[in-house]
């Protein structure tokens, strides 16, 4: 059978975002799949590079719509790690609870558009319909539904008001009785089942391989969370973590519903601690000295990762932003070839791909879509050099500075 | 004569009254799927804006590509729905029967498939080829079962294909649906409806989120326009076709019995709606294994037993 071209993308319905996939089939059977990035390429990393380090935790915010207190919480967690900043309890108990939430409605969102995916809009319409409550406590808590502004550098910038908290549980517990419901019913529903069980299946070999992360990794068996390995605000809280061992696309569905209860007992472990916490929500800094640091933190759809490097100015002078998506969307290598195009799709969404996050590379192709090999990295060091020579008077770079005063 | 047959083909129950039906049931469809999904859904005016305002859009064609194939399918489509919606509907409101009727219906609703698949395919594009492909794969699938189906009234009511007569069986020795072969066949005729209409859970042919609208893909302008409203009218007469062989057809004597008719016809479209707004989309491979393992063999145990008489 000969084989033949599926162009999926830069636009189509299956993305939110722009973005292409190659698949190429045999019949209905997926032989290979490229991915191309660079579609919403804006350069967050370059224009953190212009702006103070708070300015910065704002502008990270905006990487995502979905994780926007993902990328600001690894940013503090970079920042504080320079100079080892402490911060207050009570603001580690609102930084855990304004990320579950968000984990929350990143999780619906996503169980929403898998039901949109396969043809099941009665499902994508009731997870955003129980998505709408847990956007309203985060609007109580953050006077914001999505852009919640909540991260500041050694602490939050607002504190919690101890009188929401007989608000919010009555609607954490209409979220964990319907999605136990939903965890009964997607056990029992046979067409659910038979469209999303063994489709997609990515082993534990292979997730190792490609780095998987998250929901994706944990699914497939492999025991990873940054909230518990390297927890910067997490060891306040109780919570398991949830590993599935098939990792098929039902797995993945499983496992994120799971993730959603798992989720309200940490919120729910933070409203009985506020009553007993008391004091402030934020270490006063002066300064972010020279250095640099790391920040991880496990966002909806896997680990986040920054890192940010000081010259003891107000600014940073290298940000750069790992998102999970990175690794995640790659392992389409592994769990889309040899299954057929309508399951390749789900597969596709599965992973809960994140574009906007992923996107910090660009691929160079001319018209005929071939790549071009142009050596983008030495023509990069050309153009700095140039700059320097010509408008930079001193001769010393940043990172000569930074070395001088240490 | 002439003129009257043409009455019943153009105005009623033909073309002009079976959009303008079809249009309103079609209003019902997404009505009852709003509030399924907990949202507001269309005012009642928008299926007719949505056509008319296709109506006036541009036709893309495409270059390179045997577009007189690609212009003449919509049109062959909408003409052979037409005639089964006229069909359908003269033995529904005037109890008549024009003789071989359900045969006539079988080779109709499946020229609406093929002219499909040739619309699909006549563009050259890669997601309308693979959307023409599962289509053919559906018409391959559903097509025995359907016509097993159809056997189970046929047999009843005494060896007959023209519509009226299955009628008058019914009204004289009660509805096929009380039987066991006839409530067997009718179960599995929804299902057949929700494939032959392409609808969740069988919407393979179009899956918009994989491959984009499939073989309508290329279809702009009144040609769009032609195609929804053929759909649509397949929501006038399946449904009717499925309350004349089962359910005893609609009796228009009364306030009483016309308000029943059309209760009965509402039920079943609902019913279609129902079950398209509580299931996934199947793989094209599980369609055609559900049909040709489960549903055939089901319908024909109905036709079996319809043939001994239960």
């Amino acid at each position: 059978m000969s084989k033949c071209r599926i162009p999926l993308g830069p636009f189509h319905p299956l993305l939110e975002e722009a973005e292409f996939f190659d698949i190429k089939v045999e019949g209905e059977t997926v032989v290979d799949i490229e991915m191309e990035t660079g579609w919403m390429h804006r350069g967050h990393e370059k224009i953190s590079e212009t702006r103070s380090f708070t300015q910065s935790i704002y502008l990270v915010e905006r990487i995502c719509g979905i994780c926007s207190t993902s990328h600001p919480f690894a940013c503090v967690n970079a920042i504080e790690d320079i100079d080892n900043i402490q911060i207050p309890e009570r603001a580690k108990y609102i930084r855990v609870l304004v990320g579950e939430v968000e984990r929350i409605h990143s999780h619906l969102l996503w169980l929403g558009l898998a039901g949109h995916f396969i043809g099941y809009d009665t499902l994508w319409m009731w997870a955003w319909k129980y998505r709408e409550p847990i956007l309203k406590i985060a609007e109580m808590i953050s006077g914001n539904r999505n852009h919640y502004g909540m991260m500041r550098v050694g602490g939050v910038g607002k504190d919690f008001d101890n009188e929401l908290i007989p608000k919010i549980h009555p609607i954490l517990d209409a979220v964990e009785k319907k999605m136990v419901m939903l965890s009964k019913a997607a056990k029992d529903d046979p067409v659910l089942k038979s469209r999303l069980k063994n489709v997609g299946i990515l082993t534990k070999e292979d997730a190792r391989d490609y780095c998987a992360n998250g929901p994706t990794a944990r699914a497939s068996g492999l025991d990873m969370d940054v909230r518990r390995d390297d927890p910067t605000a997490y060891e306040v809280v109780d919570f398991n973590v949830i590993t599935l061992p098939n990792g098929d696309v039902y797995d993945k569905l499983v496992a994120r519903v799971l993730e959603i209860i798992e989720s309200v007992k940490i919120i729910r472990q933070c409203l009985d601690a506020f009553s007993k916490v008391d004091g402030p929500v934020k270490t006063e800094v002066k300064e972010i000295p020279p250095g640099e640091g790391c920040g991880r933190y496990e966002a909806p759809r896997g680990e986040v990762f920054h890192y940010m490097r000081s010259d003891g100015t107000n600014r940073p002078i290298r940000h750069k932003v790992r998102a999970p998506s990175f690794s995640n969307i790659p392992t389409y290598k592994a769990s889309c070839v040899g299954i057929p195009l309508a399951d390749a799709l789900i597969t596709l969404a599965a992973v809960d791909p994140c574009y906007c996050c992923t996107e910090r590379s660009i691929r160079t192709v001319d018209t005929n879509n071939n790549k071009i090999d142009t050596d983008l990295l030495n023509i990069s060091r050309d153009k700095t050099q140039k700059i320097r020579k010509d408008f930079l008077k001193k001769a010393k770079t940043p990172v000569e500075r930074i070395f001088e005063k240490s | 004569m002439f003129l009257e047959y043409l009455f019943y083909v153009l105005v009623f129950p033909g073309f002009l009254f079976a959009s303008v039906l079809g249009l309103i049931v079609g209003w019902v469809e997404r009505k009852v799927s709003a509030k399924v999904q907990f949202r507001v859904g269309p005012p009642f005016f928008q299926n007719f804006y949505d056509v008319f305002k296709l109506m006036g859009k541009e036709i893309v064609l495409i270059k390179n590509s045997p577009y007189f194939l690609f212009i003449i399918a919509p049109i062959i489509a909408f003409a052979s729905v037409t005639i089964t919606a006229t069909l359908v509907g003269m033995s529904f409101f005037y109890q008549v029967g024009f003789g071989a009727d359900l045969l006539f219906i079988i080779y109709l609703t499946v020229i609406y498939s093929v002219s499909l698949i040739i619309g699909g395919s006549s563009t050259g594009n890669i997601y309308s080829s693979i959307g023409a492909g599962r289509e053919m794969k559906m018409v391959l699938s559903d097509e025995v079962a359907f016509i097993l189906v159809l056997l189970v009234p046929i047999i009843k009511a005494g060896y007959t294909i023209n519509l009226a007569q299955i009628i008058n069986f019914q009204a004289n020795n009660g509805m096929i649906i009380g039987s066991a072969s006839g409530i067997i066949a009718f179960i599995i005729g929804i299902i057949c409806v929700q494939a032959k209409m392409g609808m969740q859970p069988f919407d393979i042919a179009e899956a918009e989120t994989e491959i984009v609208e499939g073989p309508l893909m290329e279809y702009s302008g009144p040609l769009l326009a032609f195609w929804k409203l053929s759909h649509y009218i397949m929501y006038v007469f399946f449904p009717m076709l499925l309350v004349i062989l089962f359910w005893g057809g609609a009796n228009l004597n009364s306030v009483g019995n016309v308000i029943a008719s059309i209760a009965k016809y509402l039920l079943v479209v609902v019913l279609l709606i129902l079950i398209k707004n509580t299931n996934p989309r199947v793989r094209i491979d599980t369609a055609l294994k559900f049909f040709w393992k489960y549903a055939s063999p089901l319908a024909f145990i109905a036709v079996i037993l319809a043939i001994l008489g239960a």
